[in-house]
């Protein structure tokens, strides 16, 4: 079995970020981390996005926008439509873009269960998270 | 009854024991195996890879099934292509795609599939976004049904010859033939210029003529080469698609919808594109 899970592990860390745009737009140089809380979540094609609100370093909120890859590259992550609800509390790991617009896109997210949806880089185990009841 | 150690038949006893705890356990794991996998909105990856049959030889002139190239498939970045004619070099420069040598930020991608929603059209559809693929034989045709956009062609085996002037269409016009007993040889023509290569936003004119060719290496592998032939775009022809193999996936598999609609796309562009700006 650990041979079972050490293979699909490599097969969905193989999974590339494939995209109809690549990463200039992006500072993928700096990673933020910022709680929040998940205002809208849209599972769409060219590319799911979260929205949340978070406080900036004044305690001003602001909605940030960050988005992932499609539905189907996320789904082979674990991610689901179902994966985020408005007024979750998250952590979001996110690279901003380079104008300073409060918009990004997800390297993670802490969920409120505890798991860790991971949307760039190699996944720690190929178990799927637990996803919310609806 | 207690058997001594040594005796034959404690021997033969012995063995079936563990022969029995190693087909339980071969058991336990097809069913794990089987349990891990996605009955309805498949999104392409053979799950479990292990779990197909060890390859047989390939079936006669038949490409029945749905075939994954996994991650082979999906070209992000775009192909190295022959030197541009002036013609293709002009068509180029208005295309502002998303990566590749003429990729720009993202408010400015003018890409017509992931933008506005357009047909992939072909052959970017099996350039770019070669997701799974359904093959369906009739007597008279072979119907390729793809995941990406749940789009279809036809390919025509009855021996009708390509049209000689014929108006441009998103996925052409194309014929099929069997080159030897596990060898399906497609031509298409008519494509419609619009529509890109690739995510780098090569240009292609409606002169492109594409040859497919699919070959059944075994049960479960099919290997496919594309060349192009547009001399009005082009220098010279070549082949993006060199042998990218496919991967015979499970009966049964039922692929998610992957439609890039014109509606998402508007969404993503307000919420996305537009205040990266």
């Amino acid at each position: 079995m650990k041979i079972l899970l050490a293979t699909v592990a490599v097969l969905v860390a193989a999974v590339p970020l494939v995209a109809h745009h690549g990463a200039a737009t992006f500072d993928t140089d700096k990673e933020l981390t910022l709680k929040g809380t998940v205002t809208e979540w849209i599972w769409a094609n060219p590319h799911c996005f979260l929205k949340f609100d978070a406080k900036d370093d004044t305690g001003t909120v602001r909605n940030w926008v960050v988005e992932t890859q499609n539905p189907t590259g996320m789904s082979t992550r674990g991610w689901r439509r179902t994966s985020f609800k408005a007024g979750d509390p998250v952590t979001v790991w996110l690279q901003p873009v380079k104008n300073g617009a409060s918009v990004g896109r997800i390297v993670k997210v802490l969920l409120p269960s505890g798991d860790t949806l991971i949307a760039i880089g190699p996944r720690p185990d190929a178990a799927p998270p637990r996803q919310p009841e609806r | 009854m207690r058997l001594p150690r040594g005796s034959r038949k404690g021997d033969i006893v012995a063995h079936r024991f563990r022969f029995s705890l190693i087909a339980a356990a071969v058991l336990a794991f097809a069913a794990e195996s089987y349990g891990q996998y996605q009955p309805w909105n498949n999104p392409g990856r053979i799950q479990v890879p292990n779990s197909q049959p060890a390859a047989g030889p390939a079936p006669r002139r038949d490409l029945t099934g749905i075939w994954d190239a996994g991650n082979a498939g999906v070209n992000g970045t775009g192909y190295s292509t022959p030197p541009l004619t002036a013609w293709g070099e002009e068509v180029g420069k208005t295309h502002k795609s998303g990566n590749g040598s003429r990729m720009v930020p993202i408010a400015e991608v003018n890409d017509p599939l992931s933008t506005m929603g357009d047909p992939t059209g072909f052959p970017r559809i099996i350039l770019y976004e070669l997701r799974p693929v359904q093959i369906v034989q009739t007597p008279e045709s072979v119907l390729m049904l793809y995941m990406f956009e749940r789009r279809w062609r036809v390919i025509w085996t009855d021996g009708r010859q390509l049209p000689k002037d014929p108006d441009p269409r998103w996925y052409g016009y194309s014929v099929g033939r069997w080159e030897d007993d596990y060898t399906f040889v497609v031509e298409t023509v008519g494509t419609d210029e619009r529509t890109w290569l690739d995510n780098a936003g090569n240009p292609h004119s409606d002169q492109l003529r594409v040859v497919e060719r699919y070959h059944r290496l075994n049960q479960n592998t099919l290997e496919l080469s594309v060349t192009l032939d547009d001399p009005k775009t082009y220098t010279k022809p070549w082949t993006p698609r060199d042998k990218l193999q496919l991967r015979l996936t499970p009966p049964g598999t039922d692929l998610m919808e992957m439609i890039p609609s014109a509606t998402e796309a508007a969404a993503y562009k307000k919420s996305m594109a537009e205040p990266s700006k």
